[in-house]
């Protein structure tokens, strides 16, 4: 069972472009037609220098481009079968445009237990930088095991 | 999309409804999300898993509910996005994405209202809580 000890665990950063195809099968995926994701033009006329990506999909990028998406796991010896998500969050701080190359940085912030043990929450937090160095969000997610 | 500048506290910002998600989207969402867990799309491991078929990424409900946002309030203007997934998203349902004005503030020298946001299934149950702070 995953303790203490994990806290401050550091995974491998993951490198990851922002590609222009990968992009719309999302968009069309989810039904996203807001023309500020799909056109340069009307993301011009939003205020980007670029055609931006959508809230949720730094999660998606960085699951894409990990060397093992599934480290978390592996590393804490978790069984996939056993996680679900508790909770996700994003914080923006600069544009994430198509074209740039994000640089993530994850690493363990907090592990507790609920439900006398039956539960453990693992929390995630990465900082997100983009190829100029600019630190353009952070994330955290909340990884629930289903123990025994 | 929603002038700014004459939000109020109690407003419903955001409100969009979603096609049922059937087994295609997820799929289709396992490759566009680089997310290749198999418990959302293969049913063998999701039985032996404990759960009686495939469901939803939570992601791809968290999606519908980013989408529901950035229709209603320009994408620049984001700054903050969470969400606490309450129940797992079943087959075939009909998500409804809301948002609602909870509080106005000045952060970093700009005004900014927080949203209170759910999503729930055609049977009214809630399926994600959360929030999001938008700059005015």
């Amino acid at each position: 069972m995953v303790d203490q000890s994990a806290v401050g665990h550091r995974f491998a950063p993951v490198t990851a472009r922002v590609e222009p195809g990968r992009l719309r099968y999302f968009l069309d995926t989810l039904g996203e037609q807001n023309p500020v994701y799909r056109d340069a033009g009307a993301a011009r006329a939003a205020g980007f220098a670029g055609t931006p990506v959508p809230p949720t999909y730094l999660f998606c990028l960085e699951m894409m481009d990990a060397e093992n998406p599934f480290e978390m796991l592996t590393a804490l010896d978790i069984d996939l079968a056993r996680v679900l998500h508790g909770e996700q969050s994003f914080a923006y701080h600069a544009p994430v445009l198509v074209g740039d190359t994000l640089t993530f940085r994850p690493h363990v912030a907090s592990v507790t237990e609920k439900k006398g043990g039956a539960l453990t929450l693992i929390a995630i937090d990465c900082e997100v930088t983009n190829q100029n160095g600019v630190h353009v969000a952070d994330t955290s997610r909340t990884v629930v095991v289903r123990n025994g | 999309m929603t002038a700014t500048n004459d939000i109020k506290v109690g407003d419903r910002l955001v409100h969009k409804t979603f096609p049922p998600i059937n087994r295609h989207k997820l799929a289709l969402y396992c490759g566009a999300s680089g997310d290749h867990n198999p418990i959302h799309v293969d049913i063998d491991f999701a039985k032996a898993a404990g759960f009686p078929d495939v469901f939803a990424h939570g992601m791809l409900v968290m999606g519908c509910l980013g989408q529901a946002l950035t229709d209603a309030v320009p994408p620049a203007k984001l700054r903050a996005f969470a969400t606490r997934f309450v129940a797992i998203t079943q087959l075939g349902a009909k998500l409804t994405c809301e948002g609602t004005v909870t509080e106005l503030f000045s952060e970093n020298g700009e005004r900014r209202a927080k949203l209170a946001l759910t999503t729930r299934d055609d049977r009214g149950e809630v399926k994600l809580e959360g929030s999001a702070v938008v700059a005015l």
